[in-house]
C-alpha cells in the first residue's frame, strides 16, 4: 500500500499540494503515483517564472518502464523548482512527500482538489 | 483468458512481487526497485523464474531432418550438446517466433518458444510433423525454468553441484547445455543445464519438474545471498535484453514482419539443401533487398538528451516520418535513452542523426551498432 500524507491536498492525476496560504505552495506527485512508474530516472520540471494553469500539463516524469505527465493543480507562477530532484530523481521514489517535491507556485487559483481520504479512497492508497 | 501461474508464484508472492500479465501468464514485474535488480544482474547475480516459456521435445529418427522443415535455420547441422537460436516463420516468410533448439542427442531436440508463442509453435511443429518419423512432446505445463544470470552466476550454481562435476559446469560452452548434478531437497539429481541467456550477461537456465522448483530457487537464493543474488522480475529482463541489443518477440518481431529486416537474415539458412517452411518467401524478400536496401530495417538508436524514445514513437528525418520505435527506454547501465526502431535504409547507417518524436516534441537519438552494452569478456 502507498502511503497517503494526510495534510496534504491532492489532484485526480496524483499531484499533491500543500497550501499552506501564505508563501508560494509546494507540488510534488504522490506516492501511489511514484510506485506506479517505479523507478524515476528522469523529471521535467517548468521553468522558474513560467506559469502553470491548473489541469494541464507542465512537465513530465519518466522511469525505465514508463513515461507520465506532470500537471498542475492549481495556477500560478512557478516560484522554485527541486534541482537535487531533477538531478536525483530516485528520491521522488524514496521520498515523494519531502526531499522529492518537485517545484512551488505562487497560486493565483487552485483547480478541483482532493482531501488525503478522498484520492486515498479513490487511489487506495493508506493514510 | 485464464490467468496461468508457475509453479514459483507462491515464491513471487512471498518475496512481495509486483505481478503483470506476461503471455497469459501473471509473472513477477519487479520483486523491489526494477533498477536495482537490473543492476544486480550486471554486477553480481539475478534469478529469474521463466517458467512461462515453452519445452517441446522432439525425438525420432527424423528428428534434426524435420526441424530442418520446420525451422529457418539448420538444426542437422547442430552438434549435439549445443544450442542453436532459430526462428519458426510461416509461408509468407513472416516470424511465427524466434527460439533456442538444444540438441539433446542424435535424434532428440528441446525446442524452447517464448511463453506467448508456445502454444502455437507446439501446434505447428505437431502439424509440420506430419510425414516425418518424429513424436513432438509438449511438455511446457509440467517443466520449470528458473535461470542465473550475470557474473556471478557459476560461482552460485556451482555451490549445488557436487564438486566432482564442477569442471562440467565450468567448461560449459555459451549455447550449449549439459545434464549436470544438482543438488534439490538434499538429493542430487540430474537436470538439464543451459548457459544461454537474454540478458547479456554469463548466465544459466535449469530446467526442472515443477514439483522441484521452488526448493531449488529458494535453495539458489539462500546460496546465492553472499554473491548479491536477488531475484529479477520481468522490468529487468526487458532493460537487460534491450542493453544487450536482443529482440523481443510482439515488439521487434511479429507475423507480419520478416527475418531481414529484422536483422536476422544470417539466421536464415536459405543453403540448406531440404525445403523449409517459408524458404521460398524469404527466398523473394532477400532477392527483393526490402530490409536490407530498400523499406525499413532495425537499428539501435542513442538518445542524444535525457528524455526516452518508447515504443510506436515515430522516427522523424527532418519532419517527415521515416521510422517507428518499437522497444526504448533510459538504460540503467549506459546512462542515456536507447531504442530499437524499424528506419527507412537511407537513414539506417551508423551514425545517422534522427529525431524521435516524443509525445509532440522533436528529439535527437543517433543511429548507433548493436548491441548498445557488451560485457567484459
Amino acid at each position: 500500500m502507498s502511503k497517503v500524507a494526510p495534510e496534504l491536498q491532492y489532484s485526480a492525476e496524483h499531484e499533491w499540494i500543500s497550501l499552506d496560504g501564505s508563501g508560494p505552495s509546494t507540488i510534488g506527485v504522490s506516492a501511489v503515483a511514484a510506485d506506479a512508474l517505479g523507478d524515476i530516472v528522469y523529471v521535467d520540471l517548468p521553468e522558474v517564472g513560467a506559469t502553470v494553469t491548473a489541469g494541464e500539463t507542465c512537465g513530465e516524469i519518466e522511469s525505465t518502464k514508463s513515461v507520465s505527465d506532470l500537471y498542475s493543480p492549481v495556477t500560478g507562477e512557478v516560484t522554485e523548482v527541486n534541482a537535487a530532484a531533477a538531478g536525483d530523481p530516485a528520491i521522488i521514489n524514496s521520498d515523494p512527500y519531502g526531499a522529492g517535491w518537485l517545484f512551488k507556485v505562487a497560486v493565483d487559483s487552485e483547480g478541483p482538489l482532493l482531501t488525503a481520504s478522498e484520492y486515498a479512497a479513490a487511489n487506495g492508497g493508506e493514510l | 483468458m485464464t490467468e496461468n501461474h508457475t509453479a514459483l508464484y507462491g515464491e513471487h508472492e512471498k518475496a512481495g512481487a509486483s505481478f503483470t500479465d506476461f503471455g497469459g501468464w501473471q509473472m513477477p514485474l519487479k520483486y523491489s526497485s526494477e533498477l536495482a535488480e537490473h543492476h544486480a544482474v550486471r554486477n553480481a547475480a539475478g534469478l529469474f523464474d521463466l517458467s512461462h516459456m515453452g519445452e517441446v521435445w522432439v525425438s525420432g529418427p527424423d528428428a534434426a531432418a524435420f526441424l530442418d522443415y520446420a525451422l529457418a535455420g539448420k538444426l542437422s547441422a547442430v552438434a549435439v550438446g549445443k544450442a542453436k537460436y532459430s526462428l519458426i516463420c510461416n509461408a509468407d516468410g513472416g516470424i511465427v517466433d524466434d527460439l533456442i533448439s538444444y540438441r539433446r542427442g542424435d535424434e532428440k531436440y528441446l525446442v524452447v518458444p517464448n511463453a506467448g508463442n508456445a502454444a502455437t509453435v507446439a501446434a505447428l511443429l505437431a502439424e509440420r510433423a506430419a510425414g516425418f518419423d518424429v513424436q513432438v512432446q509438449d511438455v511446457s505445463s509440467e517443466t520449470s525454468l528458473i535461470a542465473v544470470q550475470g557474473p556471478n552466476a557459476e560461482a552460485i550454481l556451482l555451490t549445488l553441484v557436487p564438486e566432482a562435476q564442477h569442471m562440467l559446469v565450468k567448461e560449459l560452452k555459451y549455447y550449449a547445455a549439459t545434464e549436470v548434478g544438482i543438488t534439490v531437497n538434499g538429493t542430487v539429481q540430474d537436470l538439464l543445464l543451459a548457459r544461454t541467456g537474454y540478458t547479456g550477461e554469463d548466465g544459466f537456465e535449469i530446467y526442472l519438474p515443477n514439483a522441484d522448483a521452488p526448493a531449488l530457487w529458494r535453495a539458489l537464493l539462500e546460496n546465492g545471498q553472499d554473491q548479491g543474488l536477488i531475484p529479477a522480475g520481468l522490468a529487468a529482463r526487458d532493460s537487460l535484453r534491450l542493453e544487450a541489443g536482443m529482440p523481443l518477440y510482439g515488439n521487434e518481431l511479429s507475423q507480419t514482419g520478416h527475418p531481414y529486416a529484422a536483422g536476422l537474415g544470417p539466421v536464415v539458412s536459405l543453403a540448406k539443401e531440404s525445403d523449409f517452411i517459408g524458404k521460398a518467401a524469404l527466398a523473394a524478400i532477400k532477392e527483393s533487398g526490402d530490409g536490407t536496401t530498400s523499406g525499413r530495417k532495425l537499428v539501435g538508436l542513442k538518445g542524444v538528451g535525457r528524455r526516452a524514445a518508447r515504443g510506436h514513437y515515430q522516427v522523424l528525418k527532418d519532419g517527415a516520418a521515416v521510422g517507428e520505435v518499437t522497444s526504448g527506454q533510459p538504460s540503467p547501465t549506459l546512462g542515456y535513452p536507447v531504442a530499437l526502431a524499424y528506419v527507412d535504409v537511407e537513414h539506417a547507417s551508423l551514425g545517422t542523426m534522427v529525431d524521435v518524436d516524443l509525445r509532440g516534441k522533436a528529439e535527437p537519438f543517433e543511429v548507433v551498432a548493436l548491441p548498445f552494452y557488451k560485457r567484459q569478456k
